[in-house]
């Protein structure tokens, strides 16, 4: 699995290797080594905590393992070791029968999320890697509010050949999608990808500008999806996010970013439990191609791949 | 921000409280509690650790042993300790000749270029005279978001496309000087702090320009991996002070607790809003009043006197004491109130009220005062001179004109009413009994 995985897109790893090295690869090494202790559940609780997986689903985890450990399951460290990453994997995998994320007819894709997170350069990933699998891709400019976000979003639209549509900064994200469904019936596009402002979800005015957004989308009688961005570097906030948009205007799925960095993100395991929606996506870098499917099973394993990195102590 | 955190802790106090004395397992217990609602703030599980033993080692044994009120004592020993793990209040270096410079570096998204700008409205407003520095030539309209914002702030950006950051930096600084500003803010580039070429490249515009200040900004909202990010930069650059950002948001922002404690560097400035001039200095008291719930009274006096016009409030105590108070008066008050930023934002800095208001529409307050704004504004002025002559017709036809109903109108002809009362009575040296609890 992990090979197939390698094969189809390295740069994931690239991204997953530092975290590894910085986090997992410690548990990773320590596992298979170690017996069974009361101080090796201490170090699994420290460790889970430290990637940012959250006390909540880090205690739901240790009591998973530990009800499995009871019942005669993990006679040794690498034992235990399997069951986490089955226990991890098994959070992330999707409900069966869902939608597709993009089906044949046109659709509407909005990213949502907190200011920072990186939706612009996302939107300009997400264009480029649909357009390249043969979808005819419109990207729309809906980030009226911050100075210059319109113009981030064209020069990108530019730099990856793809049409941009844009508004004036102060004007309607409302009315710049309903152009940009227009334009797309018109010209014959099929994937319509929305940038939006940033918001913080505890603000209620900008959390209804959104729901205006989505009611527009739903009346042109278009599919229209929402992909959350979130940063992979952003802690237990990130499920209060996640929820606080879903509840605003649903979530179909998510994107991570940021991962080529040292950020555990950690805190998809609790997001993907609160919405159950899926990742799709991960960004791993500045450049257009630097984003990445995801693949649960993959994401864990590369996790916990031992090639040993170097900063393991003991090596 | 700290909100939940503060919660949390009031709870575990709060059963403690109920306890009476304190022996070593409830101490274990409460800190227990501690534990997981700092882990639950983001706090950093290293900086937790050593958190607790120090709350520990003061909390059993003698002190609390002999307090009569082991709960008080308990708040107060946590309280002492985050006051000095958060360390001293938010101040600015300022270099022995101008101009002086202020280098901004973090991650990507961290909020660098509208804390520029921030900053630098800041700095003016203390009578200062800011150049800002659009350093970072990578990401796409960088330049262009920092020159929109110092258009609309007028304040000068000083760009040039196609020179390498250092080399910029080093030039905007003598352009500052042959001009006369005061300070320089570098908005640099958002970098990785495990990217060797780009934390190369602050080195080297530290290096050339020699910055009073280099401060960190970092968002709120930052997991555990706050640690090694500060760390990294404190290494590889050297950094004076952090910046916390979308702190408006229900973060429980531990992350600022743990940057604090591992670059030994104080917290100098914080961002609170989208708006240009939400941004405060940092006091540690107030935040750790506000951890353990007590309320923010300080920042809210300070902003008030800030956006309060001296004149109009001596004007305005002027016709208190004449009592020729009126609705155009009251509208000028309101403004004023509004100025002062969202409603919600002020509520929260009041002792008490934080609890309460975040189960409250966020933006129902402030919608309430728009609606004031428009019922006043459909009023003839000599009805808002002379709100007396107000009748059943007049109400109805000003109801129309505000989109509002007779109730609306009602109410707010009600609200002026005892705010009249209320103030001729302070006017007068009496204060009315609510409103005397209240000073007690």
């Amino acid at each position: 699995m992990f090979r197939r995985f390698l094969r189809r897109d390295e740069r994931l790893d690239e991204g997953v290797r530092k975290t590894r090295s910085s986090f997992f690869g410690r548990l990773a090494a320590l596992l298979p080594r170690s017996e069974i202790t009361d101080d090796l559940w201490g170090e699994l609780e420290e460790t889970l905590i430290a990637a940012d997986v959250g006390v909540d689903t880090t205690e739901r985890l240790l009591e998973r393992l530990r009800a499995r450990h009871a019942a005669g399951e993990f006679g040794t460290g690498k034992e235990l070791s399997r069951g986490l990453q089955e226990e991890l994997a098994g959070l992330l995998r999707p409900p069966d029968g869902r939608e597709p994320l993009l089906p044949s007819d046109l659709t509407v894709v909005l990213t949502v999320g907190v200011n920072g997170v990186g939706k612009t350069t996302t939107v300009a990933k997400l264009g480029h890697h649909w357009s390249r699998s043969g979808r005819r891709v419109l990207l729309a400019a809906g980030d009226t509010f911050r100075a210059a976000g319109t113009e981030q979003l064209a020069i990108w639209a530019d730099r990856v050949g793809l049409p941009c549509v844009a508004a004036q900064r102060g004007g309607d994200p409302g009315a710049i999608v309903f152009d940009a469904i227009a334009a797309a019936r018109a010209r014959g596009f099929d994937v319509v990808v929305v940038d939006t402002a940033g918001r913080l979800h505890t603000k209620t005015n900008l959390m209804e500008e959104l729901r205006k957004i989505r009611r527009i989308v739903d009346r042109q009688g278009v599919v229209g999806r929402v992909i959350l961005v979130l940063d992979a570097a952003t802690g237990q906030n990130a499920v209060v996010q996640a929820r606080s948009f879903a509840s605003a205007i649903g979530t179909d799925a998510i994107v991570v970013t940021k991962l080529d960095g040292t950020a555990r993100g950690g805190m998809v395991f609790s997001v993907v439990r609160e919405l159950g929606a899926p990742v799709c996506f991960v960004g791993t870098g500045e450049k257009v191609g630097d984003l990445a499917e995801f693949d649960s099973e993959a994401f864990v394993a590369a996790l916990f791949a031992l090639e040993a990195p170097d900063d393991l102590p003991g090596n | 921000m700290f909100d939940a955190l503060s919660d949390k802790l009031q709870r575990v106090f709060d059963q403690l409280g109920r306890k009476g004395k304190l022996n070593e397992q409830d101490v274990d217990r409460a800190l227990r509690e501690v534990r997981l609602a700092l882990l639950e703030a983001d706090v950093n599980f290293r900086v937790v650790r050593s958190f607790l033993d120090k709350v520990r080692g003061r909390a059993v044994g003698v002190e609390v042993l002999q307090s009569l009120t082991p709960t008080q004592q308990v708040v107060k020993i946590v309280h002492e300790e985050l006051m000095a793990l958060l360390g001293e209040a938010g101040r600015l270096a300022t270099a022995p000749s101008p101009p002086t410079a202020i280098m901004l570096l973090g991650l990507q998204g961290s909020g660098k270029t509208t804390t520029a700008a921030k900053l630098a409205l800041h700095l003016r407003k203390q009578g200062q005279r800011p150049l800002l520095v659009a350093a970072d030539p990578y990401r796409p309209a960088a330049v262009t978001q920092l020159e929109m914002l110092g258009r609309q702030l007028d304040i000068p950006v000083f760009a040039r496309p196609g020179v390498a950051p250092a080399a910029l930096c080093r030039d905007a600084v003598a352009e500052a000087r042959s001009a006369g500003q005061t300070h320089v803010i570098f908005d640099t580039a958002g970098r990785l702090h495990i990217d060797e070429q780009l934390m190369a490249e602050v080195a080297e515009i530290r290096q050339r320009t020699n910055p009073s200040e280099i401060l960190l900004v970092a968002d709120a909202m930052t997991g555990q991996d706050a640690v090694k990010v500060a760390e990294e930069f404190q290494q590889r650059v050297g950094i004076t002070g952090l910046v916390l950002t979308k702190l408006d948001g229900d973060a429980r922002g531990g992350a600022a607790l743990s940057m604090r404690d591992v670059t030994g560097v104080p917290i100098k400035l914080i961002g609170v809003g989208e708006r240009p001039d939400a941004l405060e200095l940092f006091h540690p008291d107030r935040l750790t009043s506000r951890i353990l719930g007590m309320g923010d009274v300080l920042s809210l006096i300070e902003r008030a006197q800030e956006s309060i016009d001296e004149e109009r409030a001596a004007e305005l105590q002027r016709k208190l004491r004449s009592a020729r108070f009126d609705l155009e008066d009251f509208l000028d008050q309101m403004r004023q109130v509004k100025r002062m930023g969202p409603l919600t934002q002020i509520m929260q800095m009041i002792p008490g009220l934080s609890r309460a208001m975040r189960d409250t529409d966020q933006s129902a307050a402030d919608q309430s005062l728009k609606r004031m704004e428009a019922v006043i504004l459909s009023m003839t002025p000599e009805e808002r001179h002379h709100p007396e002559i107000i009748g059943g017709s007049r109400r109805r036809r000003i109801a129309r004109g505000s989109g509002s109903s007779v109730a609306d109108v009602n109410q707010l002809l009600n609200q002026f009413r005892q705010a009249l009362q209320m103030m001729k009575a302070m006017a007068g040296g009496k204060v009315p009994k609510h409103m005397a609890r209240l000073f007690q």
